[in-house]
């Protein structure tokens, strides 16, 4: 990872945002699944970078992806070791510039930082919702996330912006509300999951289910976690978000002790690696959670409503659209992102491509990187050239958004 | 101010037309078609550079390899495929021919002539591979394997039955010059074609 995603707070360059402290957004309309169930309430959390100018028209949505959360940008506390996982991206001077635009990053429902999802109480039940949270789909945060933008009297985004499964919900934004999105940028992401991508996507999900602590999703009942699993889980989806590159120059064959041992112990560093990650993560993540983001992975599918003609699923689509894929993501590799151009310039959208050479596989996404970095600014400059907006800031400025964190 | 060949081309293109420009480099032709005729379409480009300069000024650009061919755009999806100064770069310069007018009805292709005069007096009289402006690099690290001359290019029209609809010359940045209208193989330096199905 590049220095500015793991600079410490008090090591923090002038393009940080800072302190951020997050919302909470509560929602009573009842929201209809696409799984046919219906959610009576629920919460999202989200964090704002920059300002809202007095239009309302600066503002850009940020959709995180499988394991992502609302901390996109910035620190909570001044202990923090390492900024949002977005931080490289996002703040003043950077790509999505925080002078110029008010950045809006949530975590989805069904997830497990503070959004409705498997760890929040069911209010009918007096338990938790455990495995009983409904399936969502990328629709379904798409709707939740359509009114998060209108609490916030957000009518239309200067644009949406994601990465891998965060993309998708970008896509989605465009064909469910064409109107309410003036830029789209999908980075590493696919149209739809190939039966490879499904499969490891089981794998991760049987690990979970078959670890004894898991107890049909009520682990949380029986005072445990899955740990074992959601370990696995990680693990293998680790595998999928690097390069075989990446990992070669990382770990080689290296040892972590100058001879072999001939037992199942840690040997290689990769294995040593691997189980940190997937240790480290097995305690942060909810394990239903896991579970409903690889469903929601799987499902989408905007084609298969047009018997499988994508650039007929984009047709309502009306923004300009930047894609952007990495030579050596193998998890959704630059062909997945060339399909979705082809069905874009089939249909006829503005649409640019670029394939940014990186040695860090899927994951190459959230890091910095100087083509990447230089084609996401140009982008999003342009947007907001064409959007007319000036830079925000300032004393009135901030009396803007001292004024909107009072809105209920 | 456009690149003399990139003015004719620009008159060229009809009003509202459908274009995909190969090798679009910065996006200039295509950005100035898009606000002055009302043009749409795509830039595809392999340079990062211009594909940035696309982006950055709103043009929809592909980062996309010609030599890979244009399997990914359907027959007749646009009405003008236009290609600058890429031809002589390409491994098969007649397939991509080929490509271009299966993707749209007519073609607009530019290239560097090797018959111009002074590309001959290098060759001919000095016995070196011409360096011009047209051709600026040395022979071992050129990215223009297939240099052809105004006449070849016509004799190829020819046996693939094509129809040429226009054609035309420059000269440096003094294009349809006199000489060049009379002797185009001879004192054009820049080719410029424009052609069609039949």
């Amino acid at each position: 990872m590049p220095d500015s995603d793991t600079l410490a707070f008090a090591d923090r360059p002038t393009t940080s945002v800072g302190l951020v402290t997050p919302h909470v957004a509560r929602f009573d309309t009842p929201l209809a699944l696409a799984c046919g169930k219906v959610l009576p309430a629920y919460e999202l959390i989200y964090e704002t970078y920059g300002t809202l100018n007095a239009e309302r028209s600066n503002a850009v949505l940020i959709c995180h992806a499988l394991s992502g959360h609302h901390h996109a940008a910035g620190y909570h506390s001044e202990d923090d070791r390492k900024p949002g996982w977005w931080d490289a991206h996002i703040g003043p001077g950077k790509a999505i510039d925080t002078n110029r635009f008010f950045v809006v990053s949530l975590n989805n429902l069904g997830g497990c930082h503070g959004s409705t999802g498997p760890v929040s109480h069911n209010p009918e039940t007096g338990r938790q919702w455990g495995p009983e949270f409904p399936m969502v789909t990328v629709s379904d945060w798409v709707a939740s996330q359509a009114r998060l933008a209108d609490q916030l009297g957000i009518e239309r985004w200067a644009a949406a912006v994601g990465g891998s499964l965060g993309g998708m919900q970008v896509m989605q934004w465009t064909m469910t509300y064409p109107e309410r999105v003036a830029n789209a940028v999908v980075i590493a992401a696919t149209p739809r999951l190939s039966a490879q991508n499904i499969a490891f996507n089981e794998v991760a999900r049987q690990a979970i289910r078959s670890d004894p602590e898991f107890f049909d999703g009520w682990y949380a009942e029986h005072d445990t976690v899955p740990k074992r699993g959601l370990k696995l889980a990680r693990m293998v989806g680790h595998i999928t978000y690097l390069s075989e590159d990446a990992m070669g120059s990382k770990f080689g064959r290296d040892l972590r002790s100058d001879d072999l041992n001939f037992g199942f112990d840690v040997e290689f560093q990769v294995e040593s690696y691997l189980r940190y990650q997937g240790d480290t993560f097995s305690t942060a993540f909810d394990a239903n959670t896991y579970l409903l983001m690889t469903k929601a992975l799987d499902y989408f599918d905007p084609s298969a409503t047009q018997g499988g003609d994508l650039a007929k699923a984009l047709a309502p689509a009306q923004c300009p659209f930047l894609i952007v894929s990495f030579t050596t993501d193998w998890r959704f590799p630059p062909s997945r992102s060339r399909e979705l151009v082809d069905a874009l310039t089939r249909a006829g959208k503005a649409v640019s491509y670029a394939n940014i050479d990186s040695p860090h596989g899927h994951d190459a996404f959230l890091l910095s990187n100087p083509r990447y970095d230089a084609i996401l600014s140009a982008f999003m400059s342009r947007a907001a050239r064409e959007l007319n907006l000036a830079e925000t800031g300032g004393d009135e400025a901030g009396k803007d958004k001292a004024s909107l964190e009072e809105t209920p | 101010m456009m690149r003399a060949d990139l003015e004719l081309i620009y008159d060229w293109v009809p009003e509202g037309a459908h274009v995909l420009d190969l090798a679009c480099g910065d996006g200039e032709l295509l950005e100035t078609l898009a606000k002055n005729k009302g043009v749409t379409g795509y830039g595809l480009e392999i340079d990062h550079d211009g594909i940035n300069a696309c982006v950055a000024r709103g043009v929809s650009v592909i980062e996309h390899n010609l030599d890979d061919g244009l399997s990914s755009f359907c027959d007749n999806s646009y009405d003008q495929v236009i290609m600058t100064q890429a031809l002589q770069a390409l491994r098969r310069p007649d397939k991509m021919l080929d490509e271009m007018l299966r993707v749209a009805e007519e073609g607009i292709i530019t290239f560097p002539n090797f018959a111009y005069w002074r590309h001959r007096i290098h060759l001919g009289l000095r016995g070196y591979m011409p360096v011009s402006k047209s051709l600026p690099h040395a022979w071992y690290d050129t990215p223009n394997i297939h240099l052809s001359t105004f006449n070849d290019f016509e004799h190829l029209c020819r046996e693939k039955g094509l129809m040429i609809v226009d054609r035309a010359v420059g000269v440096g940045d003094h294009q349809g010059h006199w000489k060049s209208r009379l002797w185009p193989n001879l004192f054009g330096e820049i080719a410029i074609f424009r052609v069609r199905r039949r």
